[in-house]
Parts: structure tokens; C-alpha cells; sequence
């Protein structure tokens, strides 16, 4: 237990100015940064809450929708927009955590929240590149069963754990953030990062800068699209693979296609080459086989989590043979 | 234990082979059996409105004047010993009163480990406590801070600088089974039973399984954490604690820190669950210490990890199981053989074979446990020791075996029941487990099982159902005492020092007292979780409840002595003598004359008297010693497996008990419920990670290790053949444990049933069903 400081944030503008200060840091419902700090893994001098940003959540001229930074999570989940334009999104969010847990969580500390990896959190008996850069990496050779198959490092084998933030990866979310240099948007697909050789840097926000809002583009796939999240029990648990996925059809062929994982990687893992294999073609249980088999094909398993890449390829062509109507 | 006890007990049973039945306690059944008002009766517990309500009170709510708080910390390091320690800045920081490490910790003894030959013996670990400088497991606590308050504390903590120089330590369990030793005794009975040559028939059998099964390292997770409120009031020690073991406690405190039996009082009224994880650890003695150098009195409540690190689990075992059978079914050999982890200062067995020695009949029988040593926190007794586990292995086999031979797996355990002890031969008091299976069967609807695995499917779901035996000895604890007190109002008061950890001890030991004293529910008072009352045994080896009806029992009998002897010969029992009479409508009546009947009320106002009080200790628990007595379960699960992602889902779990009389079908339900949620997580969901590179755990957190989540647990039946054991007080058996046992293996069964692979290796999580 460090003793820490707690201001209200009564504005935007107030923010980046607060937050220039060593170990000033943002709150949002707490779940993560407070858990992390009792954990002594987060060592904040200062907490600035942030709750009182916007938490609205409204329809965008394009007929997508913006989220407020400090929209709870339980309430985009329930949002009749929500739910009848992006599915997926709200089957992501209700399959995380626990109902109390999405109650207090904001999106922006969701689209922040950090690794699950056990070496991590592990302050007093663990080396962890991410939490101390250069000290090594326990989790390679120990328990990786939630570890990264894909887009890891030497140094980092750890995934992002978040659900909300895969639909929000096939949904191609931007991300609106101010900083000491302006507002700017930012695709998902930039904002977390893999860890290369630094694993400690996470996403692509420039100190001082703030989530403001979250943009969810309009989506054709509102029909076809859904979330389908593996788990090691029924509930309150991360994922080891979850799918996200949506697709249009034209006849019997792929007119368009959006494919994320959850589970496998240090970020929301946007299935490109899968993707680029199918749309425009075969809606048939064999191509949806063949695409997950692409798109796998570059995974690393270590001991602990090598079923992930059977396990992701089961879980997405099942996922697509359903979103298609296709009988496998 | 020890040869020497081997030969005791064994002793004990030739001898008791020669005394007639009746000769011993339980020789004539209790006339309870069949006398019953309150015993039997749906009842809520007692305690229910104080918890709904929030005024039970637990150990860490008690308040104290001029408390301070305690704040562990903990050697990431496994084996070595402490370099440096600067305790300096956290002295120095606000709020702090002490700062207790080796060099100030006052010297004391070890504690005597729990056992069968010393029932004052409580300990779970004989390791030093803070003594000196080295480490001996990870997790081990190294400095306790006091403070004014809990964030100071925990604050100052993070102050205190340390190194170790670390040695390599003992962390590998497959490694250290080259060094395991072999015990002559697990618990009562002797370790290594060898009949027949079991190799040989197996060798030579038409039929034979022969297999390594493995479960996980788990760890206790009561809602209440393991806490205490402590203070030093001169010489005298007052202990408010979560514990399961009150009276044993406070004698165990005494010697340790040198007082008098009578100056140390333990009170835990109410504990928030302790599945045998709820004993005597460090924590308590490392409290007790520094508020007697603080002269303060110290509250200690442990963080989730705290619990983790310094009280142990479940052991992890590898297990051998193999069985032979003939043409007909008959088992011809029965081998259960296996490595579980137990540090030489360390208590528990781990007694995974238990189950195997009784459940059934084979001509040939090979079993022994062997002992692995590693540096850890010692594993101790967690619902269930040994069973839970063991018949996960033995009951996956026998399905294996049926599967192997093409019988129905309930039709070929019930061709190899045995009709008496089949290691002992001695007699069973009451075993229907024939019974259990075939009424669970008819009401799971085990019929629409499909024989042929992997041939019922809805969707990506493949449907599975499966069936496992459960176990469990009865036992009876020496040393349960029970004060009997009548009041001029003909109101009547039971005290004893045992606990309510959840299971429902003072609801059912008031209506037992009801019907024992021939009185309405609402004239008992039951006072407990006080050692300064008549002492009652640990409540663990789902004995409380018996060990206390016993002691009821004999006190009753001597409050009949003592109430006839009050009422002089002014009374309609004039001239009937102690066998004569018997408790009836608020008063004693005649047997053959119950028109001959004096109220309580009415004796005690003659004789002038407020109250009339005796206390009695519970007879010696020799009927289990000349009776083999088990309860015993059949388990039946059905459940669905993803064809896509082997994730299991339980649609369905019954359990059918066979545990003697049913005192209260409420408490009793939840005991089985709960026993069997906490058999899921064993199956499924539950192990400790135990990482063997460092000797570390790494998911000492809820959010890590899993328990089952509400959408994990299914509907659960339960049903009982409610048949007294005519051997034990009221008829009844223990029934807090067996309700895990079984299950694991139930779901095994099941899942080999939907999919047709085996699982040999606890949890079954999905990876395991790719
Ligand atoms: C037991 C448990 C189980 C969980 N299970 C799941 C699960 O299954 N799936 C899942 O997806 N999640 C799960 N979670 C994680 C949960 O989703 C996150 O804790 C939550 O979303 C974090 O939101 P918060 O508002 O509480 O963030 P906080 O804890 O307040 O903050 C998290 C981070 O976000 C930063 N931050 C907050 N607001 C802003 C802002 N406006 N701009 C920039 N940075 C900001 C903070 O500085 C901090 O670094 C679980 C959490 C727990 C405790
Ligand atoms: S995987 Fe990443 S987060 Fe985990 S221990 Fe290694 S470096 Fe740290």
C-alpha cells in the first residue's frame, strides 16, 4: 500500500494539465488500476478520476454511433442501439467479467486494462519485462495457457485480455483521444501495440493524451455477426479464444467479412489474411477450414497454450459455418 | 503415524473381536432411532436470521479498544535465509506500533502436529515459527507490522527491505518420488495392505484396467478469510478466531506460550466456512506473539494471497489404479498405489486409498501410499482428504473396466459389493449402497444412457452421462463433553465449545436435544464456540455431529440420575431407578408406567433449585473400531460437450446418499449440494499453480483460480436412503464431506460417455477434450 492522491476531473481541459505530473494517472471505474495497485503491480502518486467525462452514447451523422470515454459498460451493453445495430458488441461486453464488475467499468479503462499474465501481477516473486523492462520474462517456461500465440515477443508473451475491445476490432472502432497535442483519432487496429522489444509500452496514446470517445462506423453486419467467447468455466473468466466475427452475404458468396480474436495475441487480433481469403468467395464449410488454417498457420505455441490454434481454428469456422447458415 | 500405533489399533480390534456387540457402545441402538419428533424435520438453521441480518459476529468484526492491525510479509524466496533486514523506515513510518521479525519474535516451541494418538495436537505445520533466519517455502512469513490502522500497516509493510540468499530448493514433484518414503500407517490403519498376489492375478485376468490418474494441487476457499482479534489481559489470553477447532486450540495456545489451560479462551462462535483449511497455522501464533509485545490487543486478518501462501491445500497425487476382473464380473485384483506430497513436518496423509478399502471385494488387493518431500507450505486436510481424490481415480477405473468388458458400469459395481470389510472383515453396521445406486438410477433416468460412447449429440453438443461411487468413514471423536443445564422454567440449556462453520451444528444438536429431552424446540438454548464450555472435538472427518450427539447422550443419562435423585420420593417416580425412566413430555416418565411422569419444572421447584446442570464426555468410540462403518453415495451426472470446443457443460448432477438417519433434510441437502459444487470445481475447474521452476504459487487470487461461477453449477438432485446406523448416536453418519467425493469422477464417466476420450488428469478442461 503507497499513499496516493485523488482529484475530480471536472472537464476535458482539465485533464492533460493534471496529468503531466510523475505517476499522475487516470481512473475510470477502478476495476483494473485499483486491483493493480493493491498488487503494488501500478505505484500512481495521483489518481484522477475521470468519471465525469462524457458517458453518453449517441448516433453519429454516418448512422454509426459514438461512446463516451466514461460510458459504464453495462450501459453499452444495454443500449437499445447497441444491441439491435452491433450484436457483437454487446455480447462482448456481457460475456466479460461479472455483472458488478460491468457495472463500475468504463470503455476507456477497458480498451486500457491490462495483461491477466500471473508473472505480471506477481510484484514480489516474478520477473516481467512489462512491469520491470529488462528483468525477463517468467511466463516463458511457466504457466502460458493464457498467453499469446500470436504477435508475441522474445521479451512479452502476454494477450490483452479484454472481450469488448475484439468486437470493437471487427467492427473498425476508432478511437477519439486529446492530448497535450490536440485531438486526433485513432483505428483500433494502431492502438494497442504488439510488445517487440518493449513490452511495457501498450498503446499508441502520447503521454498526457486522454480517451475521450470511442466511434463505431456504421456496420452492414448487424445481421450476420456475433461473439462466441471460450472459456475455462461458465462464466467470469477470460478468454483463452473468443471470435468475433461478421460477414454479408451475396448468394452463396462472401460479399464482405470481419474476423477478430481475443486470447491469442498482446492485442485484439484482427484476422486480415483470413478475411482477404474469403471475402468473395465460397460461403462453404472447407474455406472457412482453410482460411482459420491460413490464418493460424503463423501461430507459436509454447507448452501451456499450444491447443489455442486448434482451438481458434475450431471456434472461428464453426462461427462463420453459423453466421453463414452453412451445415458443417 | 507410527508403527507402535499400527499395533495399538490393531491390538484394539483383536480384542474387541471378542466382545459381544452389545458390550459396546452403540450395542443397543439408540433409542432415538425410533423415537423421533424434531430429529428428521425440515428445519431452518437457527443462525439464519443473525446472518441475514449481519449481527453474527466474526472474528474479524470483533471490536476491541486500542486495536491495532497486522500486516504480513511474506518470502517470495523458497529455500535460503535472510541476508539483510531493515526494518528501519517501516518503524519509522506513520501509525506503526511494532515491527516483529526473527530477531524480536519471542522464542517459543513448535506445535505438536494433529494426529489420532494426542488430541490436543493442532498443528499443521512443526516448522519453527519465525524463530530465525531461514526460509523454508515460498510464502513463508518473514515480518508482521502493527499499526493504528489496516492501510498503515499494509503500508509500512512495503517499507521493510530485505534480501535472502537463495538455496535450490525441493519444488519438482517427479523428481522427488525417487526419495519417497513409504508410511507404516495413514491415519488409523495400516498403510500397506497386501492380499493375495494382486500382479499376478492381473497378469493373468481376462479383464484388466491399469492405469495413472493425476489431480492437481487445490487450495481452500472459504468466504471468510482466516482472521483473529487477540488480547493479552496479563497472563490471560483471549483469542476471538476462525477456527475449527476451539477447545483443541486454546490447549494447544497454552503449552505453546506457557500458561495455564484455564487462562487461554478461544471463542469462534461463527466461522465463515473452513473445509479443513480452518486449523492452527502460523498466523494465530505470530498475532498472539506480537500483541503480547505490543501489549495492544491485534487483529490479523489474511489478504486472499496471504491464505494461499501460508495455509496449505489439497496435495496433488499421481495415482495407480488397476483392476482385474473374471468372465463374471468378480474383481480378482484391486491394486491403488500412488505418490502424494507431504513434508516430514507436516500432518496430512492424504489418504487416497481410504475409499478403495472398503468399497469393494477382490481376491487379490495391493495398496500403499508413498510420501513425496518438498519445501512448501505442508498440504493439510481439505473436504474430504484422500476420498475426493482417491475415488476420482478408483471409480474412473472401474468405468473403464465395465466399458472394457461391456457391462453396465452400476450393474458391475454392484456384483462386486462386499458383504463385510473387505480388508478387516469385519461386519458393516449398515451399508445400502446397493439401494442408493438403484433408486438414483431410477430417478436420474439412467436407463436413456447410451452404452456406446460418443453416440448422442444435439447440435455441437455431444451428450454424455455418467455414474461414480462416493465414500466416506464415519468416526466418532474421544473427548466430546457436553453440559446438560435445566432451568426452573423447564427451559433447557446445551453447551459445548464446538463451532457453526455454516453446516447447521446448533440447529440440529437442538433438535436432537428436543427429543432427547422430551422437550419442544423452542425450550433449548445451545451455547458454543467457547473453550471456557465443555470441551467438543474439532470439527473435522465429518464427526462433530456425532461425536456430540454421543456426549448428549451420556449426559442425558446422567442428568436422569441426578434429576431422580432431586426428586426424592415425593414424586410419581418414587422407586424407579435410572433404567427405568426415560425423558418424556418436559419431565421423566416411567417406561412400562408412563402414567408415572414428573415435569423438570416441577422437580426443581420441590428441591428449591434454579437450575440443575451436569456435564459428560461422550463414551470411547469403540464401534468403529469392531463395525466397519461408511457411508457411501452413488453420483450420477449428465452432461454436454462441444464437439467444437470441448468445453463441458453439467446439465445434471444426483446424488444418492446412503449416510444414516437424516437429522435435518434442509442442513443435510445443502451439506450434499455444496460438497458436490465443490466436486465440479475439483473436476473441472479447480487447481493450484503450483509453479515447480520456483516452488511459488502463481494464482493466489479468486480472479485466477477457479471455482465454478453460478452458470457452472446445474440443478442438483439429492436423496438419501435414511437408513439408521444402529451402531452411532440418533443413527446418524457424518454427511459434511462425502458429498465431494465421487463426483470428479461421475463427470469423468460422463464425459467419456459423450466424447469416448478418457481424462486421467483432474481438472478436465477443455484443451484435454480437443
Ligand atoms: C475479476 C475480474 C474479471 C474480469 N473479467 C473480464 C473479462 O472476462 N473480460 C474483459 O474484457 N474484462 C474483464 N475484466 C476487466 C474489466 O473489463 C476491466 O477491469 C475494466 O474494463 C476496466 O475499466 P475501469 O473503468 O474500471 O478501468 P480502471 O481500472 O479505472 O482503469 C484502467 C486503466 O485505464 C486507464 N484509463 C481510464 N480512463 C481513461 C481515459 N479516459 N483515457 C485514458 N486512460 C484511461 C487508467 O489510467 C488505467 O490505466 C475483469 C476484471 C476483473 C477484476
Ligand atoms: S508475458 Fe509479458 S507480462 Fe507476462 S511475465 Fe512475460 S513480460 Fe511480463
Amino acid at each position: 500500500m503507497i499513499p496516493v492522491g485523488y482529484v475530480r476531473a471536472s472537464s476535458l481541459g482539465a485533464i492533460p494539465p493534471m496529468l503531466a505530473g510523475d505517476g499522475h494517472r487516470l481512473l475510470g471505474g477502478g476495476t483494473n488500476l485499483v486491483d493493480l495497485m493493491r498488487k503494488g503491480v501500478e505505484r500512481p502518486s495521483l489518481l484522477i478520476d475521470v468519471t465525469a467525462l462524457p458517458a453518453t452514447i449517441e448516433e453519429a451523422a454516418d448512422g454509426g454511433l459514438v461512446i463516451g470515454a466514461a460510458a459504464r459498460n453495462s450501459a453499452v451493453a444495454a443500449h437499445p442501439l447497441v444491441r439491435v445495430r452491433y450484436p457483437i458488441l454487446s455480447r462482448a461486453i456481457l460475456s466479460g467479467a461479472s455483472a458488478q464488475i460491468r457495472n463500475m467499468a468504463t470503455v476507456a479503462g477497458n480498451l486500457m486494462q491490462r495483461t491477466r499474465c500471473v508473472y505480471f501481477n506477481d510484484v514480489a516473486g516474478s520477473r516481467c519485462n512489462k512491469r520491470a523492462p529488462g528483468s525477463g520474462c517468467d511466463a516463458i517456461g511457466g504457466f502460458n495457457r493464457y498467453h499469446a500465440i500470436l504477435g508475441a515477443s522474445s521479451a512479452c508473451i502476454a494477450t490483452h485480455p479484454s472481450d469488448m475491445c475484439v468486437a470493437l476490432a471487427a467492427l473498425d472502432a476508432r478511437i477519439r483521444v486529446d492530448g497535450p497535442g490536440g485531438a486526433r483519432t485513432i483505428p483500433i487496429g494502431e492502438f494497442h501495440r504488439l510488445p517487440g522489444d518493449t513490452p511495457e509500452i501498450e498503446t499508441a496514446l502520447a503521454p498526457g493524451e486522454v480517451i475521450v470517445a470511442v466511434e463505431v462506423p456504421a456496420s452492414p453486419f448487424a445481421g450476420r455477426s456475433t461473439y462466441r467467447k471460450v472459456r475455462d468455466r461458465a462464466s467470469f473468466a477470460f478468454a483463452l479464444v473468443s471470435v468475433a466475427a461478421g460477414l454479408t452475404l451475396d448468394k452463396e458468396r462472401i460479399a464482405d467479412i470481419r474476423i477478430a480474436f481475443g486470447g491469442v495475441a498482446p492485442k485484439p487480433w484482427r484476422a486480415l489474411q483470413a478475411e482477404a481469403l474469403l471475402r468473395g468467395g465460397p460461403a462453404t464449410s472447407a474455406a472457412f477450414e482453410a482460411a482459420a488454417a491460413a490464418e493460424l498457420a503463423h501461430a507459436e505455441p509454447l507448452a501451456g497454450n499450444a491447443f489455442k490454434r486448434e482451438l481458434a481454428k475450431r471456434s472461428l469456422s464453426a462461427i462463420l459455418a453459423e453466421l453463414a447458415g452453412v451445415s458443417r | 503415524m507410527s508403527r507402535v500405533q499400527n499395533v495399538v489399533v490393531g491390538s484394539v480390534r483383536t480384542a474387541l473381536g471378542w466382545v459381544p456387540a452389545q458390550w459396546l457402545p452403540g450395542g443397543t441402538p439408540d433409542p432415538l432411532i425410533e423415537r423421533r419428533a424434531a430429529i428428521g424435520r425440515q428445519a431452518s438453521r437457527l443462525d439464519g436470521p443473525q446472518k441475514v441480518a449481519g449481527e453474527a459476529r466474526f472474528a474479524a468484526e470483533v471490536a476491541m479498544d486500542r486495536l491495532v492491525y497486522a500486516t504480513l510479509v511474506h518470502s517470495p524466496v523458497t529455500r535460503g535465509r535472510i541476508t539483510r533486514l531493515d526494518t528501519a523506515a517501516a518503524e519509522a513510518a506513520p501509525g506503526v506500533t511494532l515491527v516483529m521479525t526473527h530477531r524480536n519474535m519471542p522464542r517459543l516451541g513448535t506445535l505438536p502436529l494433529i494426529g489420532v494418538s494426542d488430541l490436543t495436537a493442532v498443528g499443521n505445520s512443526s516448522l519453527p515459527i519465525m524463530q530465525d533466519g531461514e526460509i523454508r517455502y515460498n510464502g513463508q512469513v518473514v515480518a508482521l507490522v502493527l499499526a493504528d490502522t489496516q492501510e498503515q500497516a499494509d503500508h509500512a509493510a512495503g517499507l521493510i527491505e530485505l534480501d535472502y540468499a537463495a538455496e535450490t530448493a525441493r519444488t519438482r514433484f517427479a523428481e522427488a518420488k525417487a526419495g519417497a518414503r513409504t508410511p507404516a500407517s495413514i491415519l488409523i490403519d495400516k498403510n500397506h495392505v497386501s492380499i493375495g498376489n494382486a500382479e499376478r492375478e492381473l497378469a493373468s485376468a481376462p479383464y484388466r484396467v491399469d492405469y495413472l490418474y493425476r489431480t492437481p494441487g487445490q487450495n481452500h476457499n472459504a468466504i471468510e478469510l482466516h482472521a483473529l482479534t487477540v488480547a493479552w489481559q496479563g497472563e490471560q489470553l483471549l483469542v476471538h478466531d476462525a477456527t475449527q477447532m476451539v477447545a483443541a486450540s486454546a490447549a494447544a495456545l497454552a503449552k505453546l506460550f506457557g500458561l495455564k489451560k484455564d487462562d487461554v479462551r478461544v471463542l469462534s462462535p461463527f466461522v465463515g466456512g473452513g473445509f479443513g483449511g480452518k486449523g492452527l497455522w502460523d498466523h494465530q501464533i505470530l498475532a498472539i506473539a506480537a500483541a503480547r509485545l505490543a501489549g495492544r490487543p491485534v487483529r490479523l486478518a489474511l489478504s486472499r494471497e496471504g491464505v494461499y501462501r501460508i495455509i496449505g491445500g489439497r496435495s496433488p497425487t499421481e495415482q495407480r489404479v488397476a483392476i482385474a476382473a473374471d468372465a463374471q464380473g468378480q474383481f480378482t485384483a484391486l491394486v491403488h498405489t500412488g505418490y502424494s506430497v507431504m513434508p516430514p513436518y507436516g500432518a496430512c496423509p492424504e489418504q487416497y486409498t481410504m475409499g478403495t478399502r472398503s468399497l469393494y471385494r477382490a481376491r487379490s488387493v495391493e495398496i500403499v501410499q508413498r510420501h513425496i518431500d518438498l519445501d512448501i507450505v505442508p498440504n493439510t486436510f481439505m473436504r474430504a482428504p484422500g476420498e475426493a481424490i482417491g475415488t476420482f481415480a478408483l471409480e474412473s477405473a472401474v468405468d473403464e473396466l465395465a466399458h472394457a468388458m461391456g457391462v453396465d458400469p452400476i450393474e458391475l459395481r454392484l456384483r462386486n459389493l462386499p458383504e463385510r470389510h473387505p480388508i478387516s472383515g469385519a461386519p458393516f453396521s449398515q451399508h445400502a449402497l446397493g439401494q442408493a445406486y438403484r433408486d438414483g438410477a431410477g430417478r436420474f433416468g439412467w436407463e436413456r444412457r447410451k452404452a456406446e460412447p460418443g453416440t448422442r449429440r444435439e447440435g455441437e453438443w455431444l451428450i454424455g452421462l455418467g455414474c461414480a461411487t462416493g465414500s466416506f468413514p464415519y468416526a466418532r471423536m474421544p473427548g466430546a463433553n457436553v453440559r446438560l443445564t435445566l432451568h426452573a422454567d423447564g427451559t433447557a440449556t446445551v453447551s459445548c465449545s464446538a463451532q457453526e462453520m455454516g453446516m447447521g451444528t446448533a440447529t440440529v444438536q437442538v433438535q436432537h436435544a428436543a427429543d432427547r429431552l422430551g422437550l419442544p424446540i423452542d425450550a433449548i438454548t445451545f451455547e458454543m464456540g467457547d473453550s471456557a464450555l465443555p470441551a467438543a472435538p474439532m470439527a473435522g472427518g465429518s464427526c462433530q455431529t456425532a461425536s456430540i450427539a454421543g456426549a448428549m447422550a451420556a449426559a442425558a443419562d446422567k442428568l436422569i440420575g441426578e434429576l431422580l435423585r432431586l426428586a426424592g420420593n415425593d414424586t410419581p417416580l418414587a422407586g424407579l431407578r435410572a433404567g427405568e425412566v426415560r425423558f418424556a413430555d418436559a419431565g421423566i416418565a416411567g417406561i412400562a408406567a408412563p402414567a408415572r411422569h414428573e415435569t423438570f419444572r416441577s422437580i426443581l421447584a420441590r428441591a428449591g433449585r434454579e437450575t440443575v446442570s451436569v456435564t459428560a464426555a461422550g463414551s470411547m468410540p469403540l464401534e468403529f473400531l469392531k463395525f466397519a462403518m461408511h457411508s457411501s453415495s452413488a453420483i450420477f451426472c449428465a452432461l454436454r460437450v462441444s464437439g467444437v470446443t470441448g468445453e463441458v457443460r453439467v446439465d445434471r448432477l444426483l446424488g444418492s446418499f446412503d449416510c444414516g438417519t437424516i437429522l435435518n433434510p434442509m442442513t443435510a441437502a445443502s451439506q450434499f449440494r455444496g460438497g458436490m459444487i465443490m466436486g465440479l470445481g475439483l473436476a473441472l475447474t479447480e487447481e493450484t499453480l503450483f509453479d515447480e521452476r520456483s516452488g511459488r504459487i502463481m494464482n493466489a487470487t479468486l480472479a485466477d483460480y477457479h471455482v465454478p461461477a453460478h452458470l457452472d453449477v446445474p440443478e442438483i438432485d439429492v436423496m438419501w436412503t435414511g437408513i439408521p446406523d444402529p451402531r452411532s448416536p440418533l443413527g446418524a453418519r457424518g454427511i459434511g464431506e462425502i458429498g465431494i467425493t465421487g463426483v470428479a469422477a461421475a463427470v469423468a464417466n460422463a464425459v467419456f460417455n459423450a466424447t469416448g476420450k478418457r481424462v486421467r488428469e483432474l481438472p478436465i478442461t477443455l484443451d484435454k477434450l480437443l
